[in-house]
């Protein structure tokens, strides 16, 4: 049975989002993604299934290689993406808040 | 709970705004983001560098445990309008995502209200989504060490 994959259950993985980051900036190889990874070549490769199973990376043969790129239509549809975005700067603002209610200057 | 900052990064276009308003007067809220000390703590890096004054320039950086550079960021001020405007260069160091121009506005709302919009616009709509999608310092971790940090923690 085929397990229906979550595109953000994809993304949380932080292996992942550093292949579509990969992806992001040049079309590449499977080998060429896998080298920049410590990790053993058969688990980047269920990694780029993966995200390739929930249409994150499209592949594209190419002679005898497989060439995956990003899809950013795919992308966009992971529609809360800004969130981790502005709670990074929610977090920051709300420390800022704190720290000059109780700001004293010093001569 | 409502939480009280809000971002927007319109479809199609390359930026990004973020707005927050402040129980604080302007002139805290702006200190803030040029004195050194306050902003490298609240934003949680160091602040090696900061001339506030047209063609002034900042810098940035964040070190681990050991002193190994996670993130290094610099940029040129351009406009220096103390308690209204701040227009700036920004640039992650060894980061895919080229240079960014901040636009950060200082409103006093009342006498104890402020509110900060910040603006930023990057060199295109993809450099833009993967900042917002992948976070700053996630792009810069990788950049500086190829993954290293990030594929140490699965293992």
């Amino acid at each position: 049975m085929k397990i229906r994959r979550d595109v953000f259950q994809a993304i949380a993985d932080p292996t992942r989002r550093a292949i579509l980051l990969l992806v992001a900036t040049q079309t590449m190889t499977a080998g060429a993604i896998a080298a920049n990874f410590d990790t053993a070549r058969p688990t980047v490769s269920k990694h780029l299934a993966i995200l390739t199973e929930c249409e994150l990376l499209q592949p594209e043969q190419n002679g005898r290689e497989i060439y995956y790129h990003l899809n950013p239509q795919k992308m966009k549809e992971v529609a809360e993406f800004i969130e981790p975005f502005r709670k990074m700067w929610d977090a920051r603002f709300n420390k800022l808040e704190a720290m000059m209610k109780n700001y004293k200057p010093t001569k | 709970m409502e939480l009280k900052t809000k971002v927007s990064a319109p479809d199609g276009k390359q930026e990004i705004i973020v707005t927050r308003d402040f129980d604080l007067p302007v002139e805290l809220l702006f200190k803030a983001h040029v004195d050194p000390e306050l902003l490298g703590q609240w934003m949680g890096t160091k602040v090696l560098k900061m001339e506030g004054k047209p063609h002034g320039s900042y810098l940035l950086e964040t070190t681990d445990d050991k002193g190994k550079v996670l993130f290094r960021a610099n940029g040129v001020i351009h406009t220096f309008i103390p308690n209204s405007k701040i227009i700036r260069t920004f640039e992650m160091e060894n980061a895919p995502i080229g240079v960014q121009l901040e636009v950060q506005s200082f409103e006093k709302l009342t006498d104890n209200t402020s509110r900060f919009t910040g603006r930023t616009i990057y060199e295109t709509v993809a450099q833009r989504d993967q900042v917002v999608q992948f976070g700053m310092e996630k792009g810069v971790n990788m950049a500086h060490d190829r993954l290293q940090a990030v594929i140490g923690k699965l293992k």
